[in-house]
Parts: structure tokens; C-alpha cells; sequence
């Protein structure tokens, strides 16, 4: 069943405030993850790997520097979900 | 039917370890490669590393290592039957870097042989040597880990310029009246082949007729990254479970010394007890590949002789993708204090 935008938001949040100790209030659509909140390259992949286990999707390794914004993620994994 | 049967359980008798003299800070590699210090430690936990000097070679850093393994097992060359050498970075292709080796300490006789199992060598070569032994093939084998990594590292390669570095572990593993040496863990994931490279070919060098591309690691870090702390903790898992144990059983948790936050995610996912030490040589060593784990089994015991006798899990993980562990009885105190 397909993921909805706002149910994968909520555990993006859970994600990196769980990785990278990020409070999960602050973290929204248009955060950048590296500018905003400062998840470096290695984090990112936790969480990815973390999104993947989550919510059953596969998020390629040429993907992830796809993936700038929060939004682009939760985005992403919606679109994989469907 | 075969009428004989002569092997024996087996174990580590003793482990020693060689570092070079020259003590290489971040500051001296940042420059080069527009980095910054807090950037290498925050990503990598490496503040320095060692590098051998230009005449330095790998049968030095070997020899030494391996005279302070058998000092400390209290075994002589002369008991060695076997000696297997973990390393991608000896300069000849053949005769083996294990018989000039031999040579040196000098028993020229033993069984010795090199084998390419880039970072996840040294644990290749304790899985053989343990088995050698139980089948009765072997008595005593020396398992050398060795790099002279800044020999083929690009110091302008701004993903792996700061991480390796050289250096040289050994131990020796005996017959035991139990079982030391938990079954081997290992395997490929040889579709990742491309995630970590030495290249150029020496058939392109020769075409080429130039030495402006000189044979260099590459690695892709954040894929390494997924399946260092994913597939290899997972492997962890099994090599504990297939010694009988858990993980609160352990006195220690030796992987392959890539990154500190690997080590650390990896320890993490396997559940490794607060209880557990971690080993973190790294810091201060870099990434010594086929070398890393024997180099901080002999740090570990250096500043925590109480785990003289513990039960640790080694694990190698690198260029293939190949990876090995196993669980292992850390050798008995020697008699004399390690020095590394």
C-alpha cells in the first residue's frame, strides 16, 4: 500500500533525531540536510538504511545524493511505495 | 580409509605488532587536500597515522612484528611450520613476501605462501591457520597482516589521502588442549567489486609507457560505509553465534580499524555490551588494512593487560567486497610486558 506523504515525514523526523540527535520539531519538507542540519554523508547513509528498513523501500547508492532536502526523501520514498 | 589422525584444537599463543617511527598528523595531509582536521576526526576519528620511511620496506615492518609475536608465544622460528602473510601492498608479485620473510627469521624451510584478501586478510589467515592446525597439516603458523599503504595511496586523493597508513601485526597460533578459535564467518559480496579499486593494471602502465598513473586505492565511501556497518554486522552476529556465545561474553570487539564510526555503528547494530571493549587503534594508527586488527589486538593488550585470556571478535572487511571473522581467545600474558 502506498506510503502517504505525511506518515513518512513523521518517521523521517524519528529517523534523524534518532541518528544524527537532531530535535524532530525542527526538521521540516524544505530542510536541507546537510545546510540545515548539518547530517554529513555518513549519517545520511543511517538514514537511509534506517528509511529502507522502515518502510520497506530500496534507496539506491547513486540515489542518496540525490536526496538534498527532507522533502526529497519523504518525496522519494512515497514515489517507491506506490 | 585414511588410518591417521594428529590435529588439534588451536589458539593464539601470542601477537606482536610494528608501527614506523614517523608519526604523521592531520595537519601535515589537510593542505594538500583542502581539509581540515576537526573535518578528518569528526568523520574517520584519525587525529595521526604512521608512515614508513622511503628505505623502510614490508619484510622490515613484517620482521619485526613477527619477532615480537614469537618472543611473546615463547616459541622459536624453528617450531613454525607454515607462515601465511595478509597483505595487497608487497611490491613483487612473486616470489611470495611469506618466503622472503622466513628467510630473514630464519627458518627457510616452513610452508609459506601470500594471500589477497585486501583489509579482510589477516582474519583469511587466522580462519586457515586454525584449520591447518585441526586437521594435523600444520603445528605452528605465523599470520603476518602488512601494508606500506602510502606506497599506493594518492596523497592528492582527497577520499582516502587521510585514511591509510603502514604497518605490520603478527601472531602465532599453536595446538590447545580447547577450541580458541571460533569457526570462521567468511565470504564475498563480489558484485561490489568496483566499491573499492587499486588501479591502474600493470598491463595498462605498460601501454600506457608512463608512470604519471601509479597503482592507487579508490574507494567509494558512503557504499563501503552501508555495507561495513549493515552487511558486517550481521556477520559479527554469526561468527558469535557460531562460536557458542553471546555477546556479553566477550572481553573484546576488534574489527578492521576503517573508521571509528563504522567501528562504533557496528558495534551498535551487532549489541555489543557497554562491558565489551572496543578497540579504536585507529586513532592514532589510520587505516592499516590486512595490518589494522593484529596492530590493535596489541595495542588493546598493551593498555588492558587484564584482557590477556578474554574472548574477542575480529572482523575483516575490504576490497572485493570480502569479509572474514571469528571469535578468538586473546593469547595468555607473556612473560615479558608487550612494547608496542
Amino acid at each position: 500500500m502506498a506510503l502517504t506523504q505525511a506518515e513518512v515525514l513523521i518517521g523521517i523526523k524519528e529517523i534523524v533525531e534518532e541518528v544524527a540527535g537532531i530535535p524532530a520539531d525542527t526538521i521540516e519538507m524544505d530542510k536541507n540536510f546537510t545546510d540545515d542540519l548539518d547530517v554529513d554523508s555518513l549519517s545520511m547513509v543511517e538514514v537511509v538504511v534506517a528509511a529502507e528498513e522502515r518502510f520497506g523501500v530500496k534507496i539506491p547508492d547513486d540515489q542518496v545524493s540525490e536526496l538534498a532536502t527532507v522533502g526529497d526523501a519523504v518525496n522519494f520514498i512515497v514515489k517507491v511505495s506506490a | 580409509m585414511i588410518r591417521v589422525k594428529k590435529g588439534t584444537d588451536s589458539r593464539i599463543l601470542g601477537v606482536g605488532g610494528y608501527q614506523p617511527s614517523r608519526i604523521v598528523p592531520n595537519s601535515e595531509i589537510v593542505d594538500r587536500i583542502d581539509s581540515t582536521d576537526e573535518w578528518i576526526r569528526q568523520r574517520t576519528g584519525i587525529e595521526e597515522r604512521r608512515f614508513a620511511a622511503t628505505d623502510e620496506t614490508i619484510l622490515d615492518m613484517a620482521e619485526a612484528a613477527c619477532r615480537q609475536a614469537l618472543e611473546r608465544a615463547n616459541i622459536s622460528i624453528n617450531e613454525i611450520d607454515t607462515v601465511i602473510v595478509a597483505t595487497i601492498t608487497y611490491p613483487y608479485q612473486a616470489p611470495s613476501a611469506a618466503t622472503a620473510l622466513i628467510a630473514r627469521l630464519g627458518n627457510p624451510k616452513a610452508a609459506a605462501f601470500d594471500i589477497n584478501a585486501a583489509c579482510a586478510g589477516f582474519c583469511y589467515g587466522v580462519g586457515m591457520a586454525s584449520d591447518f592446525i585441526r586437521s594435523g597439516t600444520s603445528r605452528h603458523v605465523l599470520v603476518v597482516g602488512v601494508e606500506k599503504l602510502s606506497d599506493f595511496t594518492d596523497p592528492q586523493d582527497r577520499a582516502t589521502a587521510f585514511i591509510f597508513a603502514d604497518g605490520a601485526g603478527a601472531v602465532v597460533i599453536g595446538p590447545s588442549d580447547y577450541p580458541g578459535i571460533g569457526p570462521t564467518v567468511w565470504g564475498s559480496d563480489a558484485d561490489s567489486r568496483d566499491a573499492i579499486l587499486m588501479e591502474p593494471s600493470w598491463n595498462e602502465l605498460r601501454e600506457e609507457n608512463s608512470l604519471e598513473r601509479w597503482p592507487n586505492i579508490s574507494q567509494q565511501g558512503q557504499a563501503v560505509f552501508r555495507w561495513a556497518v549493515f552487511s558486517m554486522s550481521k556477520a559479527g552476529l554469526r561468527a558469535i553465534e557460531a562460536a557458542g556465545i553471546t555477546p556479553a561474553d566477550l572481553a573484546a570487539f576488534i574489527p578492521h580499524q576503517a573508521n571509528v564510526r563504522i567501528i562504533e555503528s557496528m558495534a551498535r547494530e551487532i549489541g555489543i555490551p557497554d562491558s565489551v571493549v572496543i578497540a579504536k587503534d585507529i586513532r592514532t594508527s589510520g587505516n592499516t588494512s590486512a595490518a589494522s586488527v593484529p596492530l590493535a589486538m596489541s595495542a588493546l593488550l598493551k593498555d588492558r593487560p587484564d584482557l590477556h585470556g578474554g574472548l574477542a571478535l575480529l572482523i575483516g572487511y575490504g576490497a572485493g567486497l570480502v569479509f572474514a571473522g571469528q571469535v578468538v581467545e586473546l593469547p595468555p600474558k607473556p612473560s615479558s610486558p608487550p612494547t608496542k
